[in-house]
């Protein structure tokens, strides 16, 4: 295996973790994108979840199948529409906000059938990626952004502020915002400057509600 | 527990077809199969005699009632590990192993079930069961009517996918067997797994439906009217009572079945196998078997007409076309309400006769009243007829669910 690969997937356990400490015992919760099922496996076993997995790849159903996790075979892109509105308590969203056609669409859609949303994505501010474009003038590839240029399924980069502000004028609020390091500087970084430093954030948002509501 | 019946160990009596008995198609391998269950004998069991006749959802009474089946495995002592698989349209109880060492084929889903296999018979106990209706060793309109003694034919009454599972029932019962792990089927036998999950929710921790559907589409149904048009327009066929003047209506069965053949390929699975070849270099006034396609379409018909009766196609694909959990529930998502059990839905890319939207269908149901379930449409060439080869993803899946069903 790629040494560059392993060094991903440590660091995906990481962000996982994290999103397992936001999830309250429970809760029903949708994965959009669960990869094999990871993370709502442990979800299931450890906090009583119900989890319901999307993916798309064929071999990522098997072994989310074969952990016992519930996982449907759909693309994203097509959104949410079979899901009643409010259906769960979770909807979860971790590094593949970046990949899909249409993320403003599948935001939406997260905070349709889920009440609160967890989003996780490589921020493309961090200090090592804005220096890779400014001192060399290439694309930047980063442990969280691996990719070529021409190879890479990150279609929709964002960076933490475009996120915030993306929020803001779709009235999403901003429940938690945590905010990781590089994998030198392993772990949550404190609330400074992040969209400097952290080179993965992960977001809680819920829908703002009409105060008379 | 109900054991009203008996094993007679002889099929329904029925009066015999012309021509020998042929397995079916998309078996795999010849006899024996060292890596699989070995020789297996089908067995009948015959129930429903006064007073505990079986009603059918038509309100008529049917008995006695025999059903042709299969076991390879064993129960465990808890009986917690049987898992019945239904099979599809022109299926039988042969689903796994070779009948003698001698057989050209082995069971229609042996790569399936045996020892290491996705339905593994060194864990579970599998029951494969013939459906009412048919005529490979159950009561069908081939059998004899113990009011008049002679076939029933046309005054056989008429059976839906429900009365199927219903004689199922009897037979899982008679087997002691309180709780499935598992129903498991393709296509028809995917329908008769829903109807497990509708009907006997607090009896089965899992349901495979393979390829299948809660309610044929309207296209899939013009091909069965086709079907049955080819039957009853043969001169043979005589009101469906051929039987007692020894000529069958070949001719339209075999029409029948070619037709229905085609809905089974794909397009790329057609053209992969035969292209546009032709028999011969030239092109006489040959209209029957000049394209190659024309003379393989031809065979299976002919080698269908030796093991299926023309009435039990009409009433089985009747049964097929009339399944309608929506209509008969309200709605899809009311029919599902009461499910417990765990679901594993499969489709295939290249099935147009019972395509991805109709699994869909059930996966979003079952999705709106918040039960467990899996979908994956699996790629393959193959069109409806891919649940019965050979695919590493299927055999996957399955066996990893099943892993997963407590009982």
């Amino acid at each position: 295996m790629n040494p560059r690969v392993k060094r991903i997937s440590d660091r995906i356990r990481l962000d996982l973790k994290i999103i397992a400490d936001l999830i309250q015992p429970h809760s029903r919760i949708l994965d959009l994108g669960c990869g094999q099922g990871e993370l709502l496996a442990k979800l299931m076993e450890n906090k009583q979840c119900r989890g319901q997995g999307i993916e798309i790849d064929d071999q990522n159903i098997c072994a989310c199948v074969e952990k016992g996790v519930p996982v449907i075979h759909a693309d994203l892109d097509e959104g949410l529409h079979d899901y009643p509105d409010r259906s769960f308590d979770y909807v979860i969203l971790s590094r593949t906000l970046q990949v899909v056609k249409r993320p403003d669409f599948i935001l939406k859609e997260m905070l349709r059938v889920g009440k609160i949303g967890v989003v996780s994505f490589p921020n493309f501010s961090a200090l090592s990626v804005r220096a890779q474009l400014f001192f060399k003038g290439r694309m930047p590839v980063t442990r969280n952004l691996p990719y070529e240029w021409f190879g890479t399924p990150n279609i929709h980069l964002l960076t933490i502020k475009d996120f915030k502000m993306f929020c803001k004028n779709e009235k999403m609020r901003i429940r938690k915002q945590i905010n990781l390091g590089s994998e030198r500087r392993q772990g949550v970084l404190p609330d400074f400057m992040p969209n400097l430093f952290a080179h993965l954030a992960i977001f809680k948002i819920e829908m703002k509600h009409d105060e008379n509501e | 527990m109900k054991n009203s019946g008996h094993r007679t160990g002889k099929p329904a009596k029925k009066v015999n077809l012309q021509g020998k008995t042929e397995e079916m198609r998309g078996n795999t391998g010849y006899c024996p199969d060292p890596g699989g269950v070995g020789l297996v004998k089908t067995r009948y069991y015959t129930f429903s005699e006064p007073p505990d006749t079986l009603i059918l959802k038509s309100g008529e009474k049917l008995g006695p009632v025999t059903l042709a089946y299969e076991t390879y495995g064993a129960l465990n002592k808890n009986r917690s590990n049987a898992i019945l698989i239904a099979h599809a349209l022109s299926g039988d109880a042969h689903a796994a192993g070779c009948h003698s060492k001698t057989d050209k084929k082995r069971g229609w889903w042996d790569f399936m079930i045996g020892p290491g296999r996705p339905f593994d018979t060194d864990k579970y106990f599998i029951v494969c069961s013939n459906v009412i209706g048919g005529c490979s060793g159950s009561t069908g309109p081939t059998s004899v009517n113990p009011k008049t003694g002679n076939p029933y034919n046309l005054d056989f009454p008429v059976i839906t996918i429900s009365d199927m599972v219903d004689a199922q029932r009897y037979l899982i019962d008679s087997l002691g067997i309180d709780r499935l792990l598992a129903v498991a089927g393709g296509s028809m036998g995917g329908q008769q797994a829903l109807q497990w999950a509708v009907a006997y929710p607090e009896r089965i921790a899992g349901i495979l439906p393979i390829a299948t559907t809660a309610r044929l589409n309207v296209q899939g149904i013009a091909f069965d009217v086709v079907g049955r048009q080819a039957i009853y327009g043969d001169p043979k066929w005589q009101n469906g009572n051929y039987l007692n003047s020894h000529v069958i209506p070949a001719e339209g069965l075999a029409v029948a079945r070619m037709l229905a053949h085609i809905t089974y390929l794909s397009e790329a699975s057609m053209r992969k196998k035969f292209g546009r070849e032709l028999q011969t270099c030239h092109k006489e006034a040959d209209f029957i078997t000049d394209f190659e396609v024309g003379s393989y379409l031809r065979y299976q018909g002919e080698s269908f007409i030796k093991r299926f009766d023309a009435n039990s196609y009409l009433y089985i694909t009747k049964a097929i076309d009339y399944f309608d959990l929506a209509e008969e529930y309200g709605s899809l998502e009311n029919a599902f309400n009461q499910v417990e059990a765990r679901f594993l839905v499969l489709s295939f890319t290249s099935d147009w006769l019972f395509n991805t939207a109709q699994s869909r269908e059930i996966v979003n149901a079952l999705n709106v009243n918040q039960k467990d379930v899996s979908f994956c449409e699996i790629s393959s060439s193959y069109g409806h007829d891919a649940f019965l080869l050979p695919n590493p993803i299927m055999e996957r899946l399955v066996a990893g669910f099943l892993n997963n069903l407590r009982n």
